[in-house]
């Protein structure tokens, strides 16, 4: 069960910019999530306008897949195991106001699906044709332990060939994204000081 | 080959009972927690949901506490793992996992603007503070697999030698929040809900809180936790996939790490939320498995879609189906409404089970299965 694991390579996405494994891909001055993640599209040359329908929550996780996933990990087992803070908060109060009062209300099922937290990873998923296993988890703060674990029981018990982790946290223009592939190869071994180290950078 | 791992206790909170023997009394009696509700949104819609009475809260939650800080969901919550946590005498340390499942949690903060109040990381803070609970708490928040999707993510870690035991809840309430949703995609029901029916017209949403104790521990276990697969389905966010890919991925991968073969299942506990789509996508799922003739109930007819507790309540009845040799009616159900053969169960009858299958599906495309044994 002990097999050791190595993170392959990280995605970090805040204040702005982009980084892929310490480089800095992207960067913007733009102010707002709705501007730097629009810019971020374009400068990645994208090109999937399902990306627009997304909520931020979404938005922030998909970026992050779409620099860490290549081409041939399309149609993979790669798993997805995702975690933040905030669930869907952010999006879940816009659905509020929709339903605040008799007067104005409009409740949407275009909004309504994405107060779930785990539909930024069906959006990966359909992103990268991925029919793999996939779990959302809430914590106080990022948790290199539980996630650390999980990954590695995926890999080792023949569920996942590697895994899409991370945190993706965004809350009200707040937001943070975190995120790394477990694989079997690598430089960087994969364990939780290694992920704290990695997540604190 | 990773230890083996059990469900060795289990209890729930719904409007047919406050503990599970009530349940199966009522399940027995083919006695419905479903009813028709007045003001569940601002609107002058009345719709059918299967709620628990809140004085029947408030007068359990009394027995146990006299505190005030805790929400509604979080007394049903307490009162879910209580007996639980009491009665297994396991010391609360680090190799104590706690796992909360839910999809909105208390939500209904937001109506109030309590931001805060409305956090997941808040709520497991305040029912693990409860017990006093010394691990970090981890939430499960995966739609409508939350509740059967933190019993495989219990086996997983415990199976990681990471933790010995975990204690696992699942609660979610009926709020106007998640009914005028349902209600906004056209897919409230106007009767009470009929699974897998031709006569179905979709969900009736119900609420409850469901609790069990997930451990390595082989004494005074219930069920083995054989398998389990948690796959999406790749297609859409907010519908099945019309070949029920993930759902029949989830079920294989279930099947292939138990070593079992289709016709070692005795019974299917399935998710069978009475939409078209849902129900027509698990008989062709279940149909790719080889599974078209096992027994199969969905308890929504009884509880509703109680969304993250679901997949856990459902689980903790059909660990009973198992160890009484009993299996119960699908509730609601009359004349089949689905294009591939399946095996609804009509009435309740004795029957010698030995495993079972449990399987829920949700929005963002996400399926689990699950695969128990009967612990003799």
């Amino acid at each position: 069960m002990e097999k050791q694991h190595y993170i392959s390579s990280t995605c970090r996405i805040e204040n702005n910019e982009i980084f892929v494994d310490g480089q800095l891909v992207f960067k913007t001055e733009t102010q707002d999530f709705a501007g730097f993640s629009k810019l971020a599209y374009q400068h990645l040359d994208i090109g999937y306008p399902k990306f627009f329908k997304m909520d931020n929550l979404s938005k922030l996780a998909f970026l992050g897949a779409e620099l860490l996933l290549k081409p041939e990990d399309n149609d993979s087992d790669t798993a997805l195991v995702l975690s933040n803070k905030s669930s869907s908060l952010d999006t879940d109060v816009k659905y509020q106001q929709s339903i605040a009062d008799t007067e104005n209300y409009f409740p949407s099922p275009a909004v309504f699906v994405y107060t779930l937290p785990n539909i930024c990873l069906g959006e990966i998923s359909i992103r990268h044709q991925l029919k793999s296993e996939n779990s959302f988890f809430i914590f106080d703060a990022f948790n290199a332990d539980v996630m650390a674990n999980y990954a590695n029981l995926l890999i080792n018990t023949g569920k996942a060939s590697q895994v899409l982790c991370g945190w993706t946290e965004y809350f009200n223009e707040n937001y943070k994204a975190f995120l790394y592939l477990v694989a079997t190869e690598g430089n960087v071994l994969h364990n939780q000081q290694s992920l704290e180290t990695a997540y604190n950078q | 080959m990773p230890r083996e791992v059990y469900i060795s206790q289990t209890n729930c909170i719904t409007p047919l009972g406050f503990d599970v023997p009530s349940n199966i009394a009522n399940i027995l009696g083919e006695v419905s927690g479903i009813a028709l509700h007045q003001n569940l949104t601002k609107t002058d819609t009345a719709f059918h949901a299967a709620c628990i009475d809140n004085q029947k809260i408030e007068k359990a939650f009394a027995q146990i506490s006299d505190s005030k800080a805790y929400t509604r969901l979080e007394k049903m919550m307490i009162l879910a793992l209580y007996p639980i946590v009491k009665s297994s005498e396991i010391g609360l340390d680090d190799k104590v996992a706690f796992l909360l499942s839910t999809t909105k949690g208390n939500v209904s903060a937001l109506e109030n603007h309590h931001i805060k109040s409305a956090e997941l990381s808040q709520l497991a803070k305040s029912v693990a503070g409860f017990f006093n609970f010394t691990s970090e708490p981890i939430v499960v928040s995966n739609a409508c697999v939350s509740g059967i999707l933190a019993v495989a993510v219990a086996k997983r870690l415990i199976q990681s030698e990471r933790y010995d035991h975990a204690f696992v809840v699942a609660g979610d309430e009926v709020t106007a929040f998640v009914v005028s949703g349902f209600n906004s995609f056209q897919a409230m029901s106007d009767v009470p809900c009929k699974p897998y029916s031709v006569n179905r017209k979709g969900v009736t949403l119900g609420e409850a809180t469901a609790a069990v104790l997930v451990t390595s521990d082989a004494e005074n276990a219930k069920v083995k936790i054989l398998g389990d697969g948690s796959i999406n389905d790749a297609n859409h966010i907010s519908g099945p996939s019309r070949t029920g890919e993930g759902l029949y991925r989830s079920v294989e991968s279930a099947m292939k790490e138990a070593k079992m073969e289709a016709n070692q299942i005795d019974y299917i506990s399935a998710h069978g939320t009475a939409t078209p789509f849902n129900d027509e996508m698990e008989a062709i799922a279940f149909n790719r498995s080889g599974l078209g003739k096992v027994p199969l109930n969905s308890l929504k007819g009884f509880y509703g879609h109680t969304l993250g507790a679901s997949g856990l309540l459902e689980t903790i009845i059909g660990i009973e189906s198992l160890l009484q040799n009993k299996l119960f009616v699908s509730l609601g159900y009359d004349q089949s409404g689905v294009s591939e053969p399946i095996n609804v169960i009509e009435k309740n009858e004795d029957k010698n089970l030995t495993r079972f299958l449990k399987t829920a599906s949700g929005f963002g495309g996400c399926n689990t299965a699950v695969l128990f044994e009967k612990v003799s």
